[in-house]
């Protein structure tokens, strides 16, 4: 079983994630259409460019826009979540080791302590953005099982993760239920709203050529938008 | 498919067809015959999947479901906080559903459909800037109207509008004749005061081609004999087209993109007609938005870009005061608290703030202006947006829509708003008619009157 997954079961994860969302990476791009979308995407290339990186940079960075500013809790509970969820999985020592052996190369790896801490907190954060979504009549109401499914898949390779860090119970038990919700997770990402690991890029990307040519950045206008 | 005398999938192209639907009173039996209007499910599926491509399908799907675009919108926060009124709720309830059932909807659903779709969003594009993701809910909402009244599911009066776009080529039933006479008549009135005062029709090569908004050729025309005294003191070479000389599209309200497409092209033939360096269009925010900022695509113009480098009127105007073509009599500046109104269509969606903050820097003596808050981009919708103001179906609706500029310009304590936008003025009328908060509201034109001085060449001999 544990040969398995981190064999076999891990290339068809990987591979079935890179490429499924460059197929749906290209496909987006070769989606746009600059009359349907009402956008010059090629004839200014350069406010395009401009507008498409200011709206995923500032986004990218807590309270770096309006919207973020103006509500900090989600704010904070955002970020707690997606800094855990990006820099575990690619920069844990375990993580890395296992990359080295698999890829032949690894990034730097965080400390055991700091990985303990990213896991909490991305821990904690998902279960604040499900509280919310369950308590805000504005969230609950655009709630569906399938959000609640996507947080809890997201979140289930910390716990399981933590689960194996402590040696609660069975530790291969949950060593291997830790790299197959890992799988999953990489599996979903192209089918699911998961996909917005990647398309995030594209959607903000595409609002950034948006009101960088048509709506104000050839103005002069440099907000983030 | 039952298809209505007055409500059906037809659009109106001619004054007959228009004033057809004009008999009808408030129409009261256009929306009787809504109800039984048949869906052609197969068009619209197939509409959708001609015309919703990556973009839309992508926003619809990556939403997070997050909620942070409630607080955004105005009419979720004056509507008790109704979580059916967060935008990501609404559009995904409505051209989300459609989509999702491959267009087999109902009547029922499509009746629902047009009630969220012109009454629970007034396409202000604000949820759009706060948005994680960059999705534009306003975006959707204006394709979904298309999908709308392209099944005849549009408010009486828009269906009316974009009539009026067909058959006159002007929002309202004004003639190119009419609006040359009214042109030339207003000025007229105005010649005794300012000596030499003209309204060249049609000369070519002028620096400044100037487009207007129906309304004013109708219902106000001393906005006419402003515009042209305005430019008559700052000097400039202008001229009007007697052909393509309306600017706003309550097409784009209505969904009805063909009939943008020919509003837009009247005006821009009238470009290429006459070559003018500049066009000028009038304080009108729609107006701008279809003809200088959408209207490009509709004609599709690669470069989206109309023929002449076109501006918002207080682009010029703030033009004119900064290099003094128009200079402003101190004395006579506004020494009161004042407040003013950014249009959403040109200065969320066309960055031009700091041309609105000029002018008032040159109109307002300092210390009497005050901002709203928020304000520029992320200011709110007067209320009466994107055709919400000429809807007698959701009247209801758009008082309470209004009650957010109440509340705003009640904080600034002004009792003036300078309002430079048709619908913005329309709105922010009403709810002094509706609340009675004591406030005056005004068009930059006739302040400027007021206050800019006459160069001793152009007074009138004593």
């Amino acid at each position: 079983m544990h040969d398995f997954l981190i064999g076999t079961f891990f290339w068809i994860a990987l591979g079935v994630c890179l490429t499924g969302m460059l197929v749906r990476f290209v496909l987006y791009f070769r989606g746009l259409s600059w009359q349907l979308d009402r956008v010059a995407y090629w004839a200014h290339p350069k406010a395009g460019l401009k507008g498409a990186v200011r709206s995923i940079y500032k986004w990218l960075i807590p309270f770096g826009t309006r919207g973020w500013q103006t509500q900090p809790f989600i704010t904070i509970a955002f970020f707690g979540f997606h800094i855990g969820a990006i820099l575990v999985p690619l920069f844990l020592m375990g993580h890395g080791f296992f990359m080295e052996g698999k890829l032949g190369f690894r990034f730097f790896t965080l400390s055991a302590a700091l990985g303990d801490i990213l896991s909490w907190m991305a821990l904690a954060a998902g279960s604040l953005l499900l509280v919310r979504r369950l308590v805000l009549p504005e969230v609950r109401i655009l709630t569906t099982w399938n959000d609640i499914l996507i947080l809890a898949l997201s979140m289930s390779p910390f716990a399981t993760g933590l689960m194996a860090r402590y040696q609660v119970g069975n530790y291969g038990f949950w060593l291997n239920m830790h790299i197959l919700c890992g799988e999953i997770l990489l599996i979903a990402i192209p089918f699911t709203k998961l996909s917005h690991v990647f398309l995030f890029f594209a959607s903000r990307a595409q609002l950034g050529m948006d009101f960088g040519i048509k709506r104000g950045g050839m103005n002069g206008t440099k907000m983030a938008w | 498919m039952p298809e209505g005398i007055y409500c059906n999938k037809q659009t109106a192209d001619t004054p007959e067809e228009v004033n057809k639907l004009l008999s009808d009173t408030s129409g009261n039996l256009y929306y009787q015959e809504m109800e039984v209007l048949d869906v052609d499910t197969d068009l619209l599926w197939k509409t959708i999947q001609n015309t919703c491509k990556s973009r839309t399908r992508t926003w619809l799907e990556i939403c997070a479901h997050c909620g942070m675009c409630a607080d955004s919108c105005f009419l979720y926060e004056v509507n008790g906080r109704n979580p059916k009124q967060v935008p990501a709720y609404k559009i995904q309830s409505t051209l989300g559903e459609i989509i999702k059932r491959k267009g087999q909807v109902d009547n029922a659903f499509m009746r629902h459909a047009m009630r969220v779709a012109w009454a629970e969003c007034t396409c202000c594009n604000r949820c759009g800037m706060y948005c994680p993701h960059g999705i534009d809910t306003g975006i959707m909402f204006g394709y979904l109207r298309g999908l709308l009244y392209g099944q005849g599911f549009v408010p009486w009066e828009l269906k009316i509008g974009a009539g009026m776009h067909r058959a006159y080529r002007a929002q309202m039933d004004v003639t190119d004749a009419d609006f040359v006479d009214t042109f030339e008549w207003m000025v007229e009135e105005y010649e005794e005061d300012y000596p030499g005062l003209t309204v060249p029709i049609d000369k070519k090569g002028a620096d400044i081609m100037y487009t207007v908004n129906a309304r004013e050729v109708k219902h106000y025309p001393e906005d006419l004999a402003e515009a042209a005294i305005l430019f008559h003191l700052a000097g400039e070479n202008w001229t009007v087209p007697s052909k393509g000389w309306e600017q706003t599209s309550l097409a784009m309200f209505a969904g009805d993109w063909a009939a943008c497409k020919m509003q837009v092209e009247s005006v821009y033939a009238a470009m290429e007609r006459l070559t003018p360096k500049r066009m000028v269009g009038t304080e009108c925010g729609h107006a701008h938005r279809a003809t200088v900022i959408e209207g490009p695509y509709w004609a599709g113009r690669k470069d989206g870009q109309p023929p002449a480098p076109s501006i918002h009127y207080v682009e010029w105007l703030a033009e004119a005061l900064n290099t003094g073509k128009l200079k402003i009599d101190p004395s006579k500046r506004i020494k009161e608290p004042v407040t003013l109104q950014d249009s959403c269509n040109y200065i969320r969606n066309h960055g031009l703030k700091k041309a609105t903050r000029d002018i008032m820097y040159h109109i307002v003596e300092p210390g009497f202006f005050i901002e709203m808050a928020p304000n520029k981009e992320h200011n709110y919708c007067c209320g009466g947006g994107g055709g919400f103001n000429g809807i007698g179906k959701f009247r209801k609706e758009r008082n309470i829509a209004l009650i957010k500029k109440r509340d705003q310009i009640l904080e600034t304590g002004a009792k003036l708003v300078v309002a430079p936008c048709h619908n913005c003025w329309d709105a922010i009328r009403d709810l002094e008619e509706e609340y009675e908060i004591g406030i005056r509201w005004s068009f930059l034109k006739p302040l400027l009157i007021k206050m800019v001085v006459i160069p001793d060449h152009l007074k009138p001999e004593e």
